[in-house]
Protein backbone atom coordinates (compact mmCIF):
# COMPACT_ATOMS: atom_id res chain seq x y z
CA UNK A 1 0.00 0.00 0.00
CA UNK A 2 2.62 1.99 0.79
CA UNK A 3 4.35 2.08 -2.97
CA UNK A 4 0.81 3.17 -4.30
CA UNK A 5 0.98 5.95 -1.86
CA UNK A 6 3.79 7.37 -3.00
CA UNK A 7 2.25 8.08 -6.11
CA UNK A 8 -0.26 9.35 -4.57
CA UNK A 9 -3.72 7.91 -3.92
CA UNK A 10 -5.98 10.70 -4.84
CA UNK A 11 -3.88 11.69 -7.76
CA UNK A 12 -5.65 8.61 -9.59
CA UNK A 13 -9.19 9.83 -9.40
CA UNK A 14 -8.51 11.59 -12.34
CA UNK A 15 -8.24 8.78 -14.45
CA UNK A 16 -11.80 7.95 -13.10
CA UNK A 17 -13.81 11.08 -14.08
CA UNK A 18 -14.27 10.65 -17.36
CA UNK A 19 -15.84 6.80 -16.85
CA UNK A 20 -17.96 8.25 -13.80
CA UNK A 21 -19.66 11.31 -15.47
CA UNK A 22 -20.10 9.19 -18.59
CA UNK A 23 -21.65 5.82 -16.86
CA UNK A 24 -23.60 8.58 -14.69
CA UNK A 25 -25.42 10.01 -17.73
CA UNK A 26 -25.29 6.88 -19.76
CA UNK A 27 -26.84 4.37 -16.65
CA UNK A 28 -27.30 5.77 -13.73
CA UNK A 29 -29.85 8.97 -14.52
CA UNK A 30 -32.17 7.37 -17.29
CA UNK A 31 -32.17 3.91 -14.84
CA UNK A 32 -33.81 6.36 -11.97
CA UNK A 33 -35.41 8.30 -14.81
CA UNK A 34 -37.13 4.71 -15.76
CA UNK A 35 -37.84 4.04 -12.54
CA UNK A 36 -39.43 7.55 -11.57
CA UNK A 37 -41.76 7.01 -14.63
CA UNK A 38 -42.69 3.38 -13.53
CA UNK A 39 -44.97 5.17 -11.24
CA UNK A 40 -46.54 7.85 -13.04
CA UNK A 41 -48.85 7.57 -16.86
CA UNK A 42 -47.23 8.78 -19.21
CA UNK A 43 -47.42 8.60 -23.34
CA UNK A 44 -44.09 10.11 -23.59
CA UNK A 45 -45.17 13.89 -24.45
CA UNK A 46 -46.70 16.31 -22.06
CA UNK A 47 -46.15 15.72 -17.98
CA UNK A 48 -45.99 12.45 -16.37
CA UNK A 49 -49.14 11.85 -13.93
CA UNK A 50 -48.08 10.62 -10.95
CA UNK A 51 -50.23 6.94 -10.28
CA UNK A 52 -48.40 5.42 -7.36
CA UNK A 53 -48.41 1.72 -7.71
CA UNK A 54 -50.81 1.12 -10.11
CA UNK A 55 -48.85 0.33 -13.09
CA UNK A 56 -47.72 -2.99 -10.68
CA UNK A 57 -50.73 -3.97 -9.82
CA UNK A 58 -51.66 -4.01 -13.34
CA UNK A 59 -48.42 -6.22 -14.03
CA UNK A 60 -49.55 -8.56 -11.46
CA UNK A 61 -52.96 -8.87 -13.35
CA UNK A 62 -51.62 -8.94 -17.19
CA UNK A 63 -51.31 -12.40 -17.70
CA UNK A 64 -49.24 -11.07 -21.20
CA UNK A 65 -47.08 -9.95 -18.05
CA UNK A 66 -47.22 -13.67 -16.63
CA UNK A 67 -46.63 -15.36 -19.70
CA UNK A 68 -43.51 -13.47 -20.35
CA UNK A 69 -41.69 -14.82 -17.57
CA UNK A 70 -43.11 -18.49 -17.87
CA UNK A 71 -41.46 -17.87 -21.50
CA UNK A 72 -38.07 -16.99 -19.90
CA UNK A 73 -38.47 -20.01 -17.55
CA UNK A 74 -38.12 -22.22 -20.96
CA UNK A 75 -35.27 -19.96 -22.37
CA UNK A 76 -33.44 -20.36 -19.42
CA UNK A 77 -33.76 -24.00 -19.91
CA UNK A 78 -33.18 -23.70 -23.76
CA UNK A 79 -30.20 -21.35 -23.63
CA UNK A 80 -28.40 -22.18 -20.13
CA UNK A 81 -29.16 -25.80 -19.23
CA UNK A 82 -29.46 -27.73 -21.97
CA UNK A 83 -26.07 -26.37 -23.89
CA UNK A 84 -24.21 -26.51 -20.31
CA UNK A 85 -25.12 -30.49 -20.49
CA UNK A 86 -24.53 -31.04 -24.67
CA UNK A 87 -21.64 -28.37 -24.09
CA UNK A 88 -19.96 -30.61 -20.96
CA UNK A 89 -20.24 -33.93 -23.18
CA UNK A 90 -18.95 -32.38 -26.40
CA UNK A 91 -16.32 -30.58 -24.71
CA UNK A 92 -15.32 -33.65 -22.92
CA UNK A 93 -15.29 -36.05 -25.72
CA UNK A 94 -13.20 -32.99 -27.97
CA UNK A 95 -10.88 -33.10 -25.10
CA UNK A 96 -10.49 -36.25 -24.04
CA UNK A 97 -11.11 -38.67 -27.00
CA UNK A 98 -11.08 -36.52 -30.47
CA UNK A 99 -7.61 -34.76 -29.02
CA UNK A 100 -5.95 -37.09 -28.07
CA UNK A 101 -6.83 -39.90 -30.89
CA UNK A 102 -7.22 -37.45 -34.02
CA UNK A 103 -5.19 -34.58 -32.59
CA UNK A 104 -5.75 -31.65 -30.92
CA UNK A 105 -6.01 -29.35 -34.36
CA UNK A 106 -8.82 -31.81 -35.15
CA UNK A 107 -10.47 -31.21 -31.91
CA UNK A 108 -9.90 -26.97 -32.23
CA UNK A 109 -11.75 -27.70 -35.49
CA UNK A 110 -14.53 -28.92 -33.98
CA UNK A 111 -14.68 -26.57 -31.53
CA UNK A 112 -14.50 -23.62 -34.25
CA UNK A 113 -17.34 -24.92 -35.85
CA UNK A 114 -19.57 -25.71 -32.82
CA UNK A 115 -18.58 -22.12 -32.04
CA UNK A 116 -19.56 -20.15 -35.42
CA UNK A 117 -23.47 -19.40 -34.57
CA UNK A 118 -22.25 -17.95 -31.65
CA UNK A 119 -20.78 -15.27 -33.82
CA UNK A 120 -23.51 -14.09 -35.91
CA UNK A 121 -25.40 -11.16 -34.99
CA UNK A 122 -28.70 -12.11 -33.39
CA UNK A 123 -30.63 -10.70 -35.58
CA UNK A 124 -29.36 -12.52 -38.56
CA UNK A 125 -29.26 -16.03 -36.69
CA UNK A 126 -33.15 -14.78 -36.78
CA UNK A 127 -33.20 -13.59 -40.37
CA UNK A 128 -31.22 -17.64 -41.16
CA UNK A 129 -34.10 -19.39 -39.04
CA UNK A 130 -36.88 -17.28 -40.04
CA UNK A 131 -36.43 -18.29 -43.52
CA UNK A 132 -35.62 -22.14 -42.83
CA UNK A 133 -38.83 -22.65 -40.43
CA UNK A 134 -40.95 -20.47 -43.46
CA UNK A 135 -44.11 -22.47 -43.56
CA UNK A 136 -44.10 -21.69 -47.05
CA UNK A 137 -41.02 -21.44 -48.37
CA UNK A 138 -38.85 -22.93 -45.73
CA UNK A 139 -36.24 -25.39 -46.17
CA UNK A 140 -37.00 -27.35 -43.25
CA UNK A 141 -40.44 -28.23 -44.67
CA UNK A 142 -39.26 -29.33 -48.09
CA UNK A 143 -36.76 -31.42 -46.39
CA UNK A 144 -39.59 -32.95 -44.81
CA UNK A 145 -41.84 -33.54 -48.14
CA UNK A 146 -39.10 -34.67 -49.33
CA UNK A 147 -38.24 -37.30 -47.07
CA UNK A 148 -42.01 -38.85 -47.24
CA UNK A 149 -42.64 -36.94 -43.94
CA UNK A 150 -44.93 -34.17 -44.71
CA UNK A 151 -46.90 -34.82 -41.84
CA UNK A 152 -44.01 -33.55 -39.99
CA UNK A 153 -44.38 -30.18 -41.73
CA UNK A 154 -45.66 -27.54 -39.92
CA UNK A 155 -45.83 -24.12 -39.70
CA UNK A 156 -43.25 -23.54 -36.93
CA UNK A 157 -43.28 -19.96 -35.51
CA UNK A 158 -46.46 -19.16 -36.84
CA UNK A 159 -48.31 -21.90 -34.77
CA UNK A 160 -48.40 -21.11 -31.09
CA UNK A 161 -48.50 -24.88 -30.52
CA UNK A 162 -44.51 -24.87 -32.07
CA UNK A 163 -43.74 -21.45 -31.85
CA UNK A 164 -42.05 -21.29 -28.14
CA UNK A 165 -40.60 -24.70 -29.06
CA UNK A 166 -39.05 -23.60 -31.99
CA UNK A 167 -37.59 -20.41 -30.61
CA UNK A 168 -35.93 -22.71 -28.19
CA UNK A 169 -34.33 -25.19 -30.72
CA UNK A 170 -32.91 -21.78 -32.55
CA UNK A 171 -31.42 -20.70 -28.65
CA UNK A 172 -29.60 -23.91 -28.18
CA UNK A 173 -28.39 -23.94 -31.62
CA UNK A 174 -26.84 -20.24 -30.82
CA UNK A 175 -25.43 -21.07 -27.62
CA UNK A 176 -23.66 -24.52 -27.40
CA UNK A 177 -21.01 -23.35 -28.94
CA UNK A 178 -20.23 -21.07 -25.81
CA UNK A 179 -19.86 -23.90 -23.20
CA UNK A 180 -17.81 -25.79 -25.35
CA UNK A 181 -14.97 -23.47 -25.69
CA UNK A 182 -15.22 -22.68 -21.75
CA UNK A 183 -15.65 -26.27 -20.90
CA UNK A 184 -12.34 -27.23 -23.11
CA UNK A 185 -10.22 -24.40 -21.72
CA UNK A 186 -11.03 -25.74 -18.42
CA UNK A 187 -10.12 -29.19 -19.20
CA UNK A 188 -6.51 -28.27 -20.40
CA UNK A 189 -5.88 -27.14 -16.49
CA UNK A 190 -6.41 -30.39 -15.47
CA UNK A 191 -3.88 -32.69 -14.64
CA UNK A 192 -3.23 -35.64 -17.01
CA UNK A 193 -1.87 -37.93 -13.96
CA UNK A 194 -5.43 -37.70 -12.34
CA UNK A 195 -6.93 -39.48 -15.34
CA UNK A 196 -4.47 -42.25 -15.66
CA UNK A 197 -5.12 -42.87 -11.84
CA UNK A 198 -8.35 -43.14 -12.54
CA UNK A 199 -7.81 -45.71 -14.98
CA UNK A 200 -5.57 -47.37 -13.07
CA UNK A 201 -8.17 -47.92 -10.61
CA UNK A 202 -10.85 -49.15 -13.42
CA UNK A 203 -12.66 -46.30 -14.07
CA UNK A 204 -15.15 -46.23 -16.77
CA UNK A 205 -15.12 -43.11 -19.46
CA UNK A 206 -18.45 -42.23 -18.01
CA UNK A 207 -17.10 -42.64 -13.92
CA UNK A 208 -14.29 -40.34 -15.32
CA UNK A 209 -16.65 -38.14 -16.69
CA UNK A 210 -18.54 -37.36 -13.92
CA UNK A 211 -16.12 -37.87 -11.25
CA UNK A 212 -13.37 -36.21 -12.46
CA UNK A 213 -13.88 -34.02 -15.37
CA UNK A 214 -17.48 -32.45 -14.22
CA UNK A 215 -15.99 -31.86 -10.84
CA UNK A 216 -12.73 -30.05 -11.71
CA UNK A 217 -15.22 -27.74 -14.30
CA UNK A 218 -17.16 -26.84 -11.60
CA UNK A 219 -16.23 -22.76 -11.51
CA UNK A 220 -16.70 -22.70 -15.30
CA UNK A 221 -19.95 -24.18 -15.19
CA UNK A 222 -20.93 -21.76 -12.73
CA UNK A 223 -19.91 -19.37 -14.88
CA UNK A 224 -21.42 -20.61 -17.94
CA UNK A 225 -25.67 -20.96 -16.20
CA UNK A 226 -24.80 -17.30 -14.36
CA UNK A 227 -24.03 -15.37 -17.79
CA UNK A 228 -26.33 -17.52 -20.03
CA UNK A 229 -29.40 -17.38 -17.42
CA UNK A 230 -28.73 -13.67 -18.07
CA UNK A 231 -28.63 -13.94 -21.15
CA UNK A 232 -31.76 -15.44 -21.50
CA UNK A 233 -33.49 -12.34 -19.26
CA UNK A 234 -32.70 -10.23 -21.81
CA UNK A 235 -33.46 -11.68 -24.81
CA UNK A 236 -34.70 -9.25 -27.54
CA UNK A 237 -33.23 -9.73 -30.81
CA UNK A 238 -34.43 -13.37 -31.93
CA UNK A 239 -37.71 -12.44 -31.04
CA UNK A 240 -38.40 -9.38 -32.37
CA UNK A 241 -37.14 -10.86 -35.94
CA UNK A 242 -38.88 -13.95 -35.69
CA UNK A 243 -42.11 -13.65 -34.01
CA UNK A 244 -42.44 -10.40 -32.67
CA UNK A 245 -43.76 -11.88 -29.25
CA UNK A 246 -46.81 -13.53 -31.21
CA UNK A 247 -48.64 -15.48 -32.72
CA UNK A 248 -50.68 -13.36 -30.02
CA UNK A 249 -48.53 -13.79 -27.00
CA UNK A 250 -47.24 -17.18 -27.42
CA UNK A 251 -43.34 -16.39 -27.52
CA UNK A 252 -43.59 -13.22 -25.50
CA UNK A 253 -40.69 -12.02 -23.15
CA UNK A 254 -39.81 -9.12 -21.07
CA UNK A 255 -37.97 -6.83 -23.60
CA UNK A 256 -40.21 -7.26 -26.00
CA UNK A 257 -43.24 -6.40 -23.85
CA UNK A 258 -41.14 -3.26 -22.68
CA UNK A 259 -40.24 -2.38 -26.18
CA UNK A 260 -44.41 -2.57 -27.60
CA UNK A 261 -45.28 -0.74 -24.33
CA UNK A 262 -42.89 2.32 -25.11
CA UNK A 263 -42.89 2.70 -28.94
CA UNK A 264 -45.90 0.71 -30.05
CA UNK A 265 -48.46 1.84 -27.77
CA UNK A 266 -46.81 5.03 -25.85
CA UNK A 267 -47.59 3.45 -22.67
CA UNK A 268 -44.11 4.90 -21.50
CA UNK A 269 -45.15 4.41 -17.74
CA UNK A 270 -46.19 0.45 -17.80
CA UNK A 271 -43.40 -0.54 -19.90
CA UNK A 272 -41.17 1.20 -17.58
CA UNK A 273 -42.43 -0.68 -14.82
CA UNK A 274 -42.17 -3.80 -16.88
CA UNK A 275 -38.32 -2.84 -17.16
CA UNK A 276 -37.86 -1.78 -13.68
CA UNK A 277 -39.25 -5.29 -12.87
CA UNK A 278 -36.91 -7.17 -15.08
CA UNK A 279 -33.94 -5.18 -13.59
CA UNK A 280 -34.07 -6.03 -10.37
CA UNK A 281 -34.81 -9.65 -10.94
CA UNK A 282 -30.70 -9.47 -12.96
CA UNK A 283 -29.34 -7.52 -10.51
CA UNK A 284 -30.44 -9.19 -7.60
CA UNK A 285 -29.63 -12.52 -9.31
CA UNK A 286 -26.34 -11.02 -9.64
CA UNK A 287 -26.05 -10.52 -6.43
CA UNK A 288 -26.81 -14.03 -5.65
CA UNK A 289 -24.63 -15.32 -7.64
CA UNK A 290 -21.61 -13.12 -6.37
CA UNK A 291 -22.19 -14.24 -2.61
CA UNK A 292 -22.24 -17.81 -3.59
CA UNK A 293 -18.94 -17.50 -5.74
CA UNK A 294 -17.54 -15.57 -2.48
CA UNK A 295 -18.44 -18.26 -0.11
CA UNK A 296 -17.12 -20.35 -2.82
CA UNK A 297 -13.44 -19.19 -3.16
CA UNK A 298 -13.63 -18.75 1.40
CA UNK A 299 -11.31 -21.28 2.08
CA UNK A 300 -8.77 -20.97 -0.47
CA UNK B 1 -4.41 -26.19 -25.96
CA UNK B 2 -2.19 -28.96 -25.26
CA UNK B 3 -2.93 -32.69 -25.98
CA UNK B 4 -3.17 -35.08 -22.51
CA UNK B 5 -0.82 -37.39 -23.20
CA UNK B 6 -1.42 -40.48 -22.49
CA UNK B 7 0.85 -43.24 -23.06
CA UNK B 8 -0.63 -46.14 -21.31
CA UNK B 9 -4.25 -46.99 -21.20
CA UNK B 10 -6.87 -45.59 -23.52
CA UNK B 11 -8.15 -49.51 -23.49
CA UNK B 12 -11.78 -48.08 -25.16
CA UNK B 13 -10.47 -45.82 -27.74
CA UNK B 14 -7.86 -48.91 -29.00
CA UNK B 15 -11.12 -50.74 -30.77
CA UNK B 16 -11.61 -49.00 -34.21
CA UNK B 17 -15.21 -48.88 -34.35
CA UNK B 18 -16.03 -46.85 -31.50
CA UNK B 19 -13.58 -44.44 -32.54
CA UNK B 20 -15.21 -43.89 -35.49
CA UNK B 21 -18.40 -44.10 -34.41
CA UNK B 22 -17.85 -40.88 -31.66
CA UNK B 23 -16.29 -39.52 -34.85
CA UNK B 24 -18.76 -39.60 -37.20
CA UNK B 25 -21.44 -39.36 -34.44
CA UNK B 26 -19.53 -35.73 -34.00
CA UNK B 27 -19.55 -35.06 -37.52
CA UNK B 28 -22.97 -35.46 -38.05
CA UNK B 29 -23.54 -32.78 -34.85
CA UNK B 30 -21.27 -30.47 -36.83
CA UNK B 31 -22.76 -30.83 -40.25
CA UNK B 32 -26.49 -30.26 -38.04
CA UNK B 33 -24.63 -27.11 -37.01
CA UNK B 34 -23.58 -26.07 -39.65
CA UNK B 35 -26.28 -27.20 -41.84
CA UNK B 36 -28.35 -23.60 -41.44
CA UNK B 37 -25.05 -21.37 -43.06
CA UNK B 38 -25.00 -24.15 -46.23
CA UNK B 39 -28.76 -24.17 -47.23
CA UNK B 40 -28.42 -20.44 -46.74
CA UNK B 41 -25.61 -19.73 -49.21
CA UNK B 42 -27.24 -22.50 -51.32
CA UNK B 43 -30.47 -20.69 -51.76
CA UNK B 44 -29.00 -17.16 -51.80
CA UNK B 45 -26.85 -17.87 -55.32
CA UNK B 46 -30.49 -19.71 -57.09
CA UNK B 47 -32.26 -17.68 -59.85
CA UNK B 48 -35.80 -17.41 -57.98
CA UNK B 49 -36.85 -19.89 -60.99
CA UNK B 50 -34.59 -22.36 -60.46
CA UNK B 51 -35.70 -22.54 -56.71
CA UNK B 52 -39.51 -22.51 -58.31
CA UNK B 53 -38.52 -25.29 -59.78
CA UNK B 54 -36.36 -27.37 -57.46
CA UNK B 55 -37.33 -25.89 -53.96
CA UNK B 56 -34.70 -25.31 -51.24
CA UNK B 57 -32.93 -28.07 -50.85
CA UNK B 58 -31.34 -29.02 -54.49
CA UNK B 59 -28.49 -28.10 -55.24
CA UNK B 60 -28.05 -25.07 -57.79
CA UNK B 61 -28.71 -25.72 -61.02
CA UNK B 62 -26.19 -22.72 -61.92
CA UNK B 63 -24.46 -20.24 -60.02
CA UNK B 64 -26.39 -16.91 -59.98
CA UNK B 65 -24.76 -13.69 -58.31
CA UNK B 66 -27.66 -11.69 -59.80
CA UNK B 67 -29.96 -11.97 -56.85
CA UNK B 68 -27.61 -10.89 -54.42
CA UNK B 69 -26.48 -7.97 -56.53
CA UNK B 70 -29.66 -6.65 -56.72
CA UNK B 71 -30.39 -6.89 -52.68
CA UNK B 72 -27.37 -5.03 -52.01
CA UNK B 73 -28.44 -2.47 -54.07
CA UNK B 74 -32.06 -2.49 -53.19
CA UNK B 75 -30.89 -1.84 -49.14
CA UNK B 76 -27.71 -0.34 -50.01
CA UNK B 77 -25.91 -2.39 -48.10
CA UNK B 78 -22.50 -0.39 -48.52
CA UNK B 79 -23.74 2.01 -46.80
CA UNK B 80 -25.23 -0.17 -44.09
CA UNK B 81 -21.56 -2.01 -43.96
CA UNK B 82 -19.36 1.88 -43.57
CA UNK B 83 -22.39 2.86 -40.44
CA UNK B 84 -21.50 -0.73 -38.61
CA UNK B 85 -17.80 -0.11 -39.48
CA UNK B 86 -17.88 3.46 -38.16
CA UNK B 87 -19.79 2.38 -35.00
CA UNK B 88 -18.09 -0.82 -34.16
CA UNK B 89 -14.47 0.46 -34.41
CA UNK B 90 -15.29 3.86 -32.79
CA UNK B 91 -16.82 1.92 -29.85
CA UNK B 92 -14.27 -0.82 -29.65
CA UNK B 93 -11.31 2.15 -29.37
CA UNK B 94 -12.81 4.55 -26.80
CA UNK B 95 -14.28 1.71 -25.07
CA UNK B 96 -10.90 0.41 -24.61
CA UNK B 97 -9.58 4.09 -23.47
CA UNK B 98 -12.44 3.94 -21.26
CA UNK B 99 -11.98 0.41 -19.94
CA UNK B 100 -7.93 0.89 -19.08
CA UNK B 101 -8.35 4.62 -17.74
CA UNK B 102 -11.53 3.17 -15.17
CA UNK B 103 -9.05 0.51 -14.51
CA UNK B 104 -6.11 1.93 -14.03
CA UNK B 105 -7.82 4.14 -11.30
CA UNK B 106 -9.50 0.94 -9.65
CA UNK B 107 -6.77 -1.72 -9.66
CA UNK B 108 -3.61 -0.10 -9.65
CA UNK B 109 -4.49 3.66 -8.11
CA UNK B 110 -6.74 1.37 -5.84
CA UNK B 111 -9.15 4.29 -5.27
CA UNK B 112 -11.50 4.50 -2.18
CA UNK B 113 -14.71 2.55 -2.28
CA UNK B 114 -13.28 0.78 -5.45
CA UNK B 115 -15.65 -2.36 -4.82
CA UNK B 116 -18.64 -0.29 -4.89
CA UNK B 117 -17.64 1.68 -7.95
CA UNK B 118 -16.55 -2.23 -9.35
CA UNK B 119 -20.09 -3.13 -8.57
CA UNK B 120 -21.67 0.16 -10.65
CA UNK B 121 -19.63 -1.24 -13.36
CA UNK B 122 -20.67 -4.70 -13.52
CA UNK B 123 -24.14 -3.31 -13.09
CA UNK B 124 -24.31 -0.50 -15.83
CA UNK B 125 -23.01 -4.18 -17.88
CA UNK B 126 -26.01 -6.62 -16.74
CA UNK B 127 -28.57 -4.06 -16.57
CA UNK B 128 -31.45 -4.79 -19.25
CA UNK B 129 -31.39 -2.08 -21.97
CA UNK B 130 -34.72 -1.17 -21.70
CA UNK B 131 -34.52 0.08 -18.21
CA UNK B 132 -32.49 3.37 -20.12
CA UNK B 133 -33.47 3.23 -23.35
CA UNK B 134 -36.69 5.24 -23.06
CA UNK B 135 -34.72 8.46 -21.18
CA UNK B 136 -32.00 7.79 -23.55
CA UNK B 137 -34.71 7.74 -26.19
CA UNK B 138 -35.82 11.10 -24.61
CA UNK B 139 -32.77 12.73 -23.65
CA UNK B 140 -31.05 12.05 -27.40
CA UNK B 141 -34.60 14.10 -28.94
CA UNK B 142 -34.17 16.91 -27.11
CA UNK B 143 -30.22 17.04 -27.89
CA UNK B 144 -30.82 16.82 -31.23
CA UNK B 145 -28.88 13.44 -31.54
CA UNK B 146 -31.31 11.08 -32.09
CA UNK B 147 -31.25 9.23 -35.31
CA UNK B 148 -27.80 9.62 -34.97
CA UNK B 149 -24.71 7.11 -35.20
CA UNK B 150 -23.10 9.56 -32.62
CA UNK B 151 -25.50 8.69 -29.81
CA UNK B 152 -25.27 4.59 -30.24
CA UNK B 153 -21.01 5.54 -30.23
CA UNK B 154 -21.51 7.09 -26.82
CA UNK B 155 -23.79 4.67 -25.12
CA UNK B 156 -22.07 1.71 -26.38
CA UNK B 157 -19.00 3.38 -25.66
CA UNK B 158 -19.99 3.48 -21.98
CA UNK B 159 -21.69 -0.12 -21.53
CA UNK B 160 -19.12 -2.36 -23.54
CA UNK B 161 -16.07 -0.06 -20.74
CA UNK B 162 -18.59 -1.22 -17.74
CA UNK B 163 -17.26 -4.51 -18.93
CA UNK B 164 -13.63 -4.08 -19.96
CA UNK B 165 -13.37 -1.92 -16.95
CA UNK B 166 -14.56 -4.76 -14.79
CA UNK B 167 -12.20 -7.25 -16.68
CA UNK B 168 -8.97 -5.44 -16.66
CA UNK B 169 -9.12 -4.38 -12.93
CA UNK B 170 -9.25 -7.72 -12.27
CA UNK B 171 -5.72 -8.03 -14.45
CA UNK B 172 -4.08 -4.45 -12.63
CA UNK B 173 -4.92 -5.82 -9.27
CA UNK B 174 -2.33 -8.17 -9.86
CA UNK B 175 -0.09 -5.52 -11.76
CA UNK B 176 3.64 -6.42 -10.11
CA UNK B 177 4.19 -3.34 -7.98
CA UNK B 178 8.19 -2.99 -8.53
CA UNK B 179 7.92 -1.80 -11.94
CA UNK B 180 5.24 0.37 -11.20
CA UNK B 181 7.56 1.62 -8.05
CA UNK B 182 10.39 1.46 -10.10
CA UNK B 183 9.09 3.66 -12.79
CA UNK B 184 7.88 6.37 -10.12
CA UNK B 185 11.55 6.30 -8.35
CA UNK B 186 12.37 7.45 -11.93
CA UNK B 187 10.41 10.33 -11.61
CA UNK B 188 7.76 8.73 -14.13
CA UNK B 189 3.83 10.64 -13.23
CA UNK B 190 0.60 8.69 -13.63
CA UNK B 191 0.07 9.40 -17.30
CA UNK B 192 3.72 8.46 -18.19
CA UNK B 193 3.16 5.32 -16.01
CA UNK B 194 -0.08 4.46 -17.68
CA UNK B 195 0.75 4.79 -21.36
CA UNK B 196 4.62 3.50 -21.32
CA UNK B 197 4.06 0.75 -18.88
CA UNK B 198 0.94 -0.22 -17.85
CA UNK B 199 -0.73 -0.56 -21.68
CA UNK B 200 2.14 -2.22 -23.06
CA UNK B 201 2.41 -4.88 -20.76
CA UNK B 202 -1.89 -5.55 -20.58
CA UNK B 203 -1.50 -5.16 -24.61
CA UNK B 204 -2.66 -8.93 -24.43
CA UNK B 205 -5.92 -8.48 -22.33
CA UNK B 206 -6.93 -5.11 -24.36
CA UNK B 207 -6.40 -7.00 -27.67
CA UNK B 208 -8.99 -9.38 -26.10
CA UNK B 209 -11.13 -6.32 -24.87
CA UNK B 210 -11.02 -4.58 -28.63
CA UNK B 211 -11.60 -7.83 -30.25
CA UNK B 212 -15.20 -7.86 -28.07
CA UNK B 213 -16.28 -4.66 -28.13
CA UNK B 214 -15.82 -4.51 -32.26
CA UNK B 215 -17.98 -8.02 -32.52
CA UNK B 216 -20.27 -6.69 -29.58
CA UNK B 217 -21.38 -3.45 -30.80
CA UNK B 218 -21.71 -5.11 -34.48
CA UNK B 219 -23.73 -7.69 -33.29
CA UNK B 220 -25.93 -5.04 -31.30
CA UNK B 221 -29.72 -4.88 -32.13
CA UNK B 222 -31.97 -3.73 -29.93
CA UNK B 223 -30.95 -0.21 -28.89
CA UNK B 224 -29.82 0.63 -32.60
CA UNK B 225 -33.44 -0.37 -33.25
CA UNK B 226 -34.62 2.44 -31.59
CA UNK B 227 -31.89 5.12 -32.55
CA UNK B 228 -30.96 4.75 -36.12
CA UNK B 229 -34.58 4.95 -37.79
CA UNK B 230 -33.74 6.62 -41.08
CA UNK B 231 -32.56 4.30 -43.89
CA UNK B 232 -29.13 6.27 -44.36
CA UNK B 233 -28.12 5.65 -40.64
CA UNK B 234 -29.20 1.98 -40.19
CA UNK B 235 -26.44 -0.79 -39.21
CA UNK B 236 -26.34 -4.45 -41.06
CA UNK B 237 -28.46 -6.41 -38.45
CA UNK B 238 -30.94 -3.60 -38.09
CA UNK B 239 -31.34 -3.48 -42.13
CA UNK B 240 -31.91 -6.44 -42.41
CA UNK B 241 -33.43 -7.76 -39.16
CA UNK B 242 -36.43 -4.85 -40.07
CA UNK B 243 -36.72 -6.43 -43.34
CA UNK B 244 -37.54 -9.47 -42.35
CA UNK B 245 -40.81 -10.86 -43.27
CA UNK B 246 -41.50 -7.27 -45.38
CA UNK B 247 -43.70 -8.59 -48.53
CA UNK B 248 -40.67 -8.26 -51.26
CA UNK B 249 -38.71 -10.69 -48.70
CA UNK B 250 -39.15 -13.89 -50.94
CA UNK B 251 -37.25 -17.19 -50.57
CA UNK B 252 -33.85 -16.43 -52.69
CA UNK B 253 -33.86 -12.56 -51.40
CA UNK B 254 -34.19 -13.66 -47.75
CA UNK B 255 -31.45 -16.53 -48.44
CA UNK B 256 -29.35 -13.25 -50.13
CA UNK B 257 -30.35 -11.03 -46.61
CA UNK B 258 -28.79 -13.63 -44.62
CA UNK B 259 -25.95 -14.33 -46.42
CA UNK B 260 -25.16 -10.98 -46.99
CA UNK B 261 -25.79 -10.73 -43.29
CA UNK B 262 -23.35 -13.76 -42.42
CA UNK B 263 -20.46 -13.19 -44.49
CA UNK B 264 -19.00 -10.14 -42.23
CA UNK B 265 -19.41 -11.96 -39.32
CA UNK B 266 -17.32 -15.00 -40.44
CA UNK B 267 -14.70 -12.40 -41.97
CA UNK B 268 -14.19 -11.19 -38.31
CA UNK B 269 -14.67 -14.61 -37.22
CA UNK B 270 -12.07 -15.62 -39.28
CA UNK B 271 -9.76 -12.07 -38.15
CA UNK B 272 -10.17 -12.15 -34.51
CA UNK B 273 -10.62 -16.45 -33.62
CA UNK B 274 -7.21 -16.61 -31.69
CA UNK B 275 -8.11 -13.36 -29.51
CA UNK B 276 -11.76 -14.29 -29.24
CA UNK B 277 -11.17 -18.16 -28.04
CA UNK B 278 -8.57 -16.69 -25.66
CA UNK B 279 -11.16 -14.07 -24.59
CA UNK B 280 -14.03 -16.12 -23.64
CA UNK B 281 -12.00 -18.31 -21.63
CA UNK B 282 -9.57 -15.15 -19.19
CA UNK B 283 -13.06 -13.14 -19.65
CA UNK B 284 -14.91 -15.94 -17.83
CA UNK B 285 -11.95 -17.06 -14.90
CA UNK B 286 -9.40 -14.64 -13.62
Amino acid sequence: MASARSLGRSGYLIFLIPGLVLSAAIVIVPLVMTIGVSFTRWQGVGAPVWIGLDNYVRLAHDPAFWASFQHIALLIVAMAIVPTLIGLVIAAVLFDFIAVAFGSRTASVFRSGFYLPQILPVAISGVVWGWILHPGYGALNSLLEAAGLPGLAHNWLGDPRYALYSVMAIMVWVQVGYPIVMFMAGLSRVDPELYEAAEIDGATWRQRFTKISVYLLKPEIYVVLVTTTIAALKVFGQIFVLTRGGPGTATLVPSYFAYKSFFERAEVGYGSAMSTVLTFIILGLTLVFLRVQARGEQPR
Amino acid sequence: MTPPRRSSAGQPYRRGWVRHAVLVALVIALLLTLAPFLVVALNAMKTPADYAAHGPIALPRSLDLAGIAAFWQRVDFTRKLLNSLVVSGSVAVLGVALSVMNAYALGIGKVRGRIWFLFVFLAANLLPQEAVVYPLYYLAKSLHLYDSLVAVIIIFTVIQSAFGTYLLASVYDHFPREILDAAAIDGAGPWRILVRIVVPLSWQTISVLFAFFFIWTWNEFFLPLVFLISNDHQTVPVALGVLQGQRFMDATTTSASALIGILPAVVFFVIFQRTLIRGVTTGAVK
